[in-house]
């Protein structure tokens, strides 16, 4: 193979007290003058100990993953949506991120497929951003409450609740959110306007609800956290 | 593969090679150090320790990475922080023991390595500095178990550390002051913690990595020692200039380290997986209390890599009211081995030419050692009192004192007993 | 000159405190029936923690929902372990103020996340056996492992009133609990069990994975070492 050049693969080597076997150091490339017995031990234990190297990296990889008490911390949250008044909203808090619970009135549903020629994406095709459930016109599980993790898909700020109707937003604007780190628009249901920074919609994060006005952020199934 | 691709890919590695080349001294390092680093064909078991322990300072420095991840140095969260990773971070258990346990085998085979060189001599003319080097990576290792013992804020690592950084204060003059200096507070205390984690991560593994490799160059400027004591330089081929009992490092003492390593994993692994307290001496119990300033425990004992020089503190005792001729032992007990080179007048280096003195004595200085090392991990009064002829003395701390002196007298008695020692003379060639 | 004498009292504390060791280390202490693969046991230790434990003693590193390990299902953990308002993934802390608890007890109860590690199973268990009537204390109660112990005996209404016999050092069952002898046993047996578990949760993952690590190492040795035999048969 490579003797000549690497002096790492040795395949055929010397016994130095005899020097006039040293020349086969200096093979040149694709000599065929091999030892098989050194070969097939070479092979194998570089095969085991790669393997055991591996298997080693493993623990030491995954020690750097979320540990148990940050799967605590972020485990699923309860939140009693009983007095947020239709056209207002709360903001709850899960693994850190702000997650807007909206009450949207009946007039404020009404408006949402009006302006879907304005959005990127009116339809939810971008399956990332919610779960299969929430693919509908207002990406909700309840057509009159949204839950939306509040955190633009653009560059991470937090958009600011412009859920009135026009004022500084113009006259078209018919209720929304606005990033005021770089002007992202959305809408009542977290979808993004055309010509916004952020490329996709807001995500919907999973969620259930376990009674009329307790919801679950965080969960869907009774299994899955 | 077909041919041509083969030298297809032999050519690109060529090339690549060649670049590299002329840009930095690739080929011609890996040639010095392994492929033409040509070491004694003779080397047998107490060869195996040096890339041991290389291979622990590894792992001891990767596993710390992980484990500085997520331990706080914080007098209040340290405790739990150490819990914490052995309960909540994914396989940091693993990463723990590991470096725990990588702690002690760290000094086993040091002290192996440290017993080859005594045994065969490695430490005599022309090797002296790769010695010096070795006894400043020993002193460096025990600052770094010491202040590395501390930062799971036990209570043997906060009552260990108060004994040890007040050994300082029976310095005369300045000593109160260095140990207040050292913590950093009239206790140790958070202070305390959060200095020693700082040596522990950053200082004295800078400085070990530095001097493993001023080890490793100074040996092979010189070149190996083997179990004959013979310079196979002496003896070299007169066309090629290779010496004729050498043997290149790389590929034959590799693939024999290989073996060490495998071996020495299976050691390691099986402490790890199903003693990694080691009965109470990788791991304490009492350190699985948190610190107390309060409440010293019961029944402290260093770690057991400590325990032959902590012997030799108890056992002197205190002169004209002072503490530190005990210190002053107990720190001579260490310095010590840095002047084996010029304290050893023997005319042959290998234990293997000595005469029956210098076995004796070397005999005499293990036994001391391992009957220190025992009787620093065991209360004063484990072997009970003497009678009232004896002033009902502790018999563990005369034995302890007995061999104490033995202990030194190994070393203040070697330029008498090497020189005195019947020698045979150093064979031509190794004997294989 | 002062610090010199602290230092030579501490010295000799360093020397001396060992003396009193060992007088605990002649104690005679149970074998405590430990057994981390009886998921039964520890299930019944768990909530005998939880139920007398735990009202003073926290157990701050251990998380709840850990015990899905040794068989309780969330539902379970839920609904007999937890107390109001706490979630599965918390651990399992006491909601006595430390300092408050200083002073109600002389000492704050420790933590008992690592009791067994610090103290040893059969410590613990010889520990819970062995309280005794004594009313030179102030709580009334003695133990034949803990001298001069600050903690009552908690479990008295199982086990009944103990006395100790200072002539031949043995407990006598002077007025009888709830429990019979054999199975106040149990219940600090499954309690013990249940305490090592908890102070080394991973014991069972390590010992398993042990073998396989073992295994690999010594196929790993015997190719390393043929693989030096190949490469060595040319040096003489």
């Amino acid at each position: 193979m490579l003797n000549s050049v690497n002096p790492f693969m040795h395949e055929e080597n010397m016994s130095d007290n005899q020097s006039d076997k040293q020349q086969a150091g200096s093979q040149t490339c694709g000599c065929s003058q091999v030892d098989q017995d050194k070969r097939n031990f070479l092979i194998a234990t570089s095969a085991v100990g790669a393997l055991g190297c591996a298997a080693v990296a493993v623990p030491f990889v995954k020690s750097m993953t979320p540990s148990e008490r940050a799967k605590a911390a972020g485990a699923p949250v309860e939140v009693d949506i009983s007095k947020i008044q239709p056209g207002t909203m709360m903001t709850a808090e899960w693994r850190g991120k702000p997650v807007w619970i909206i009450n949207r009135t009946d007039e404020m549903i009404a408006d949402l497929p009006k302006h879907d020629d304005k959005l990127s994406d009116p339809a939810s095709d971008v399956t990332s951003q919610q779960p299969v459930y929430c693919k509908n016109e207002g990406r909700s599980i309840k057509p009159n409450i949204a839950v939306i993790v509040g955190i633009c898909t653009h560059l991470g700020c937090s958009p600011s609740e412009k859920m009135q109707h026009g004022g500084d937003m113009g006259d078209a604007w018919t209720g929304g959110f606005f990033c005021p780190c770089h002007g992202s628009k959305f809408d009542l249901a977290g979808r993004v306007f055309k010509g916004s920074p952020a490329p996709i919609n807001l995500v919907v994060p999973p969620h259930k609800y376990l009674s009329e006005n307790v919801l679950l952020i965080g969960v869907d199934t009774e299994d899955k956290a | 593969m077909t041919d041509k691709n083969k030298s297809k890919l032999c050519s690109v590695m060529n090339d690549t090679i060649n670049w590299v080349d002329a840009r930095f001294p690739l080929t011609s390092n890996i040639k010095a150090h392994l492929t033409e680093y040509y070491a004694p064909k003779n080397f047998n078991f107490w060869y195996f320790f040096g890339s041991l322990a290389l291979l622990v300072l590894v792992l001891q420095i990767v596993t710390g990475i992980f484990l500085t991840m997520h331990y706080k140095p914080d007098a209040d969260l340290a405790f739990g922080s150490v819990e914490y990773i052995m309960r909540d971070v994914p396989w940091g258990w693993l990463i723990r023991y590991m470096h725990s346990t990588g702690a002690s085998m760290f000094f086993v085979v040091v002290y192996l390595h440290m017993f080859r060189g005594l045994i065969y001599g490695s430490y005599r003319n022309p090797r002296e500095l790769i010695w010096l080097f070795g006894v400043a990576i020993f002193l460096a290792l025990m600052g770094e178990a010491f202040f590395g013992y501390l930062l799971p804020w036990g209570q043997m690592s906060y009552w260990g550390a108060q004994v040890i950084v007040n050994l300082f204060s029976a310095i005369p003059f300045i000593g109160p002051d260095v140990s207040e200096w050292l913590r950093g507070d009239y206790l140790v205390s958070d202070a305390t913690l959060n200095r020693f984690f700082a040596f522990h991560v950053i200082a004295l593994p800078f400085v070990l990595a530095g001097l493993v490799v001023a080890h490793l160059i100074a040996l092979h400027e010189v070149g190996s020692n083997n179990p004959d004591g013979v310079e196979i330089k002496k003896v070299k081929d007169k066309v090629t200039g290779i010496p004729l009992d050498g043997i290149p490092f790389h590929p034959y003492y590799t693939v024999k380290d290989l073996v060490g390593v495998a071996a020495f994993l299976m050691v390691f692994s099986a402490i790890i997986f199903f003693a990694p307290e080691m009965g109470g001496y990788f791991l304490e119990a009492n350190n699985f209390v948190p610190a107390d300033p309060l409440k010293t425990p019961a029944h402290i004992a260093p770690v057991w890599y400590f325990t032959p020089y902590y012997s030799i503190l108890r056992a002197v005792p205190p002169i004209l009211n002072s503490q530190f001729p005990g210190v002053a032992a107990m720190g001579l007990s260490v310095v010590a081995f840095a002047f084996l080179p010029w304290l050893d007048r023997s005319p042959v280096k290998s234990i293997r030419q000595r005469g029956a003195l210098y076995k004796r004595w070397l005999a005499a200085f293990v036994v001391s050692f391992l009957v220190l090392g025992y009787l620093g991990t065991v209360p004063s009064n484990v072997w009970g009192q003497f009678g009232a002829w004896l002033g009902g003395a502790d018999r563990a701390t005369v034995v302890a004192r007995i061999f104490t002196v033995v202990y030194f007298l190994f070393f203040i008695l070697m330029p008498w007993y090497t020189k005195k020692d019947k020698t045979k003379p150093v064979p031509e060639r190794v004997t294989g | 000159m002062k610090t010199i004498n602290n230092v030579k009292k501490l010295l000799l504390a360093a020397l001396m405190l060992p003396l009193m060791s060992v007088a605990n280390e002649g104690m005679h202490l149970d074998k405590a029936p430990v057994d981390a693969s009886n998921h039964e046991s520890l299930q019944r230790g768990a909530r005998t923690f939880v139920n007398y434990c735990l009202n003073c003693h926290s157990a701050n590193y251990m998380r709840y929902n850990r015990l899905l390990e040794i068989g309780l299902t969330e539902k379970q953990i839920k609904d007999n372990l937890l107390f109001a308002g706490e979630k599965v993934g918390d651990t399992m802390k006491v909601a006595m103020n430390k300092k408050e608890a200083a002073k109600w007890l002389g000492a704050a109860p420790p933590d008992l996340s690592v009791e067994v590690r610090a103290r040893g199973a059969d410590w613990v268990y010889s520990y819970l056996r062995g309280f005794y009537r004594d009313s030179s204390r102030p709580t009334g109660w003695n133990n034949t492992v803990f001298d001069k112990v600050g903690m009552p005996h908690v479990l008295y209404g199982l086990q009944g009133e103990q006395e100790l016999d200072h002539e031949t050092h043995e407990l006598k069952l002077v007025k009888p609990g709830s429990l019979s002898a054999e199975e106040y046993d149990v219940l600090v047996g499954d309690l013990t069990n249940f305490m090592a578990y908890m102070a080394e949760p991973a014991k069972q993952q390590r010992n398993q994975l042990g073998c396989f690590v073992l295994l690999f190492l010594s196929v790993l040795l015997v190719l390393t070492y043929k693989l030096k035999k190949a490469y060595w048969k040319d040096v003489h």
